[in-house]
């Protein structure tokens, strides 16, 4: 067998002297490549690129001798070292450079240790076996819902005065510092969570439920901030929370009827102050009027009593005597015996 | 010709064989330690020593991570969590000093700072949580069944959450684990007529204060009209009083208008006048005596 493949491929011995030399070429690209080429023979002949190009090289080597085959073979042989040269270069290239975005940072950790952080731009390091960069946005502010966007559960959590209250609200935070985001926990992206819920349910726990709902919102989100702050820098986490908005604050639908009745409550009493208000104005203005009315007249009077009075009697009586029935009963003694007044309508 | 093959191929081989045990070699006495783990070398099934051991606030980069040297063969690793780690406690159910029942959920950070102890006390991590836990959940329950339900809602909370650590922390030790910080993540009524009563309550609370608003409303509005009627009279006084008699006389006048339908157009029925010649209008109509 070794006899007869071996006359096939006839510079086969040579391979002896090309085996290290050729291995050189060939062992950028596989370490564990020694055997095929080795032993071409007892493997599958032919099939080995690196058999075929120790092969070549040898030919190349040798071209006065197999002249009449070893036209373009030689220059193939060149170009797969070449190849693997180009191939080693790329890998250093590839792995010792890199691009750190604007928003990003990279984490170099050397042999396992942390070596620096990356800042934006073209950075440089050692090659990828000895250096790893890990590269973390920082500048992204990410935004945690609570209860999760999407679903239509309740998040009923208890007030100070041991009400109820339904509370929708997310956190938005972002990494202030790669290395230890990476190294001091695990998951911190779930820790950001659990402590915002202990943190928002401990402020909750000190306010009454309507302060909740209404005025002390911005104070709340607030104090929820920097509890939460607090906490994350006790871990020693690197991250900083941007902001707590409490999106929904509402009375649990159970009970959401009888809230509603108290503002129709609050509508209500407004509409009565308003209308004793109407009442109050209407009747200082008529009152007003009137004295106003009075005190002219008054000042008229004064200046002359007797003739005002006179004339004030007649024209009253002129006027109210002119629309009406008179009669004029003479004989001061005598009593006198009217009709019984007559309905209008009986008359017609 | 097979011979001298197999004679000149022997130089190969050895490089082959010579990286292979290299590889060999250095794969089993190199360790690369990253930062977020301890090593704990095992010698022989005896824990012997720890790289990159936990030191508390230390700078990243001076920590001990980084390239360690074993003995082959004869030394095993054991990965060790280096970070801040958390484990959730069951949800518990708390009664108050007032029978109050509350639905707690807590959680507990903690970290090995022993690695050594924890593996010949606990053996893994998990297996620190697993002992950990109960005994989170049976000092909350004892904590807090020890306080009326207000205070479970008040600031006083924070120190029976350092009651609880300092007790989860004693134990914790002998693991050779630190507790960084226990929190209570949930704490609610639970399902069922505990909290449907709270809705009650909450309920007639509300009716009662719209009751309230309602009534406060009309009172309000009752004090608006009175101080404005109030006002009102004080104005005519002043301005009436000036002369009692001639006011008399202004709004007697004024009133016959009204009556007899002369400023006002809606003024009902007719008017039958019976004059006696004595009446003052009439004085002059019988002619001067």
């Amino acid at each position: 067998m070794n006899h007869s493949d071996s006359s096939d491929l006839a510079p086969r011995p040579l391979l002896n002297e090309g085996g290290p030399w050729g291995g050189g070429g060939s062992g950028n690209g596989g370490g564990d490549d020694p055997n095929p080429w080795n032993q071409p023979p007892r493997g599958r002949p032919g099939r080995g690129p690196a058999g075929r190009s120790a092969v070549d090289e040898l030919l190349r080597r040798g071209r006065a001798r197999f002249g009449g085959r070893g036209g373009p073979e030689p220059e193939a042989g060149r170009m797969i070292l070449w190849a693997a040269g180009a191939l080693l270069l790329f890998w250093l290239a590839l792995t010792s450079t890199h691009l750190i975005d604007k928003q990003e940072r990279g984490v170099v950790t050397r042999l396992g240790s942390y070596a620096g952080t990356l800042e934006p731009g073209m950075r440089f390091s050692l090659p990828a076996p000895f250096d790893v960069v890990t590269k973390i946005n920082v500048e992204e502010i990410r935004q945690k819902d609570i209860p999760d966007a999407g679903g239509n559960t309740q998040n009923l959590m208890l007030t100070g005065d041991q009400n109820i209250i339904d509370l929708a609200y997310s956190v938005r935070w972002n990494i202030r510092e790669p290395s230890l985001y990476l190294y001091e926990m695990r998951d911190p992206a779930d820790v950001v969570g659990e402590v915002a819920e202990s943190a928002m349910r401990a402020e909750i726990a000190r306010v009454a439920l309507n302060d909740a709902m209404g005025p002390q919102r911005a104070q709340i989100e607030g104090r929820v901030q920097q509890r939460m702050q607090d906490i994350l820098d006790s871990y020693r986490s690197g991250i900083t929370v941007q902001g707590v908005a409490i999106k929904q604050a509402d009375p649990p639908a159970a009970v959401v009827e009888a809230f509603k009745s108290v503002s129709a409550a609050q509508q209500e009493a407004q509409a009565y102050l308003n209308r004793a208000r109407a009442y109050a104005q209407q009747i200082g203005a008529k009152a007003e009027g009137e004295s106003a009315a009075f005190d002219k007249v008054y000042a008229e009077y004064k200046l002359a009593p007797e003739v005002t009075r006179r004339r004030m009697y007649y024209e009253t009586m002129e006027r109210v005597l002119s629309k009406t029935d008179k009669t004029i009963v003479e004989p001061t003694n005598v009593v006198p015996y009217l009709p019984a007044p007559v309905p209008p309508k009986a008359q017609q | 010709m097979s011979m001298s093959d197999n004679l000149a191929s022997r130089p190969v081989i050895g490089w082959a064989i010579a990286a292979i045990a290299a590889v060999l070699v250095v794969s089993s006495t190199v360790a690369v330690v990253p930062e977020t783990k301890q090593a704990l070398v095992i010698r022989f099934g005896k824990p012997e020593e720890v790289y990159n051991a936990y030191r508390p606030n230390e700078d990243f980069g001076q920590s001990g991570a980084g390239v360690i040297f074993k003995l082959p063969f004869v030394d095993q690793l054991q990965w060790v969590d280096k970070r801040v780690l958390d484990f959730d406690m069951e949800r518990q159910s708390v009664l108050s000093t007032d029978q109050l029942r509350l639905e707690v959920d807590a959680y507990a950070r903690y970290r090995i700072v022993d690695p050594l102890r924890m593996a010949q006390r606990a053996g893994t991590e998990r297996r620190v949580e697993e002992a950990l836990r109960p005994i989170l959940g049976s000092s909350l329950r004892n904590e807090l069944g020890k306080r009326p339900f207000v205070a479970l809602l008040s600031p006083e909370r924070g120190a029976v959450m350092d009651n609880i650590q300092n007790r989860l922390n004693r134990l914790a030790r002998q693991y050779g684990a630190q507790i960084v910080d226990v929190r209570i993540k949930r704490a609610d009524l639970p399902d069922g007529t505990p909290l449907e009563s709270a809705f009650e309550r909450m309920k007639t609370a509300r009716e009662q204060e719209a009751l309230s608003i309602r009534a406060e409303g009309t009172k309000q509005a009752q004090i608006i009209q009175a101080e404005a009627d109030a006002q009102a009279a004080a104005i005519y006084a002043e301005s009436f009083n000036k002369d009692p008699d001639f006011y008399n006389f202004y709004r007697a006048m004024q009133s016959y208008r009204m009556t007899f339908g002369i400023d006002n157009p809606n003024a009902a029925g007719t008017s039958n006048l019976i004059l006696s010649p004595d009446n003052e209008y009439l004085r002059e109509f019988r002619g001067r005596r």
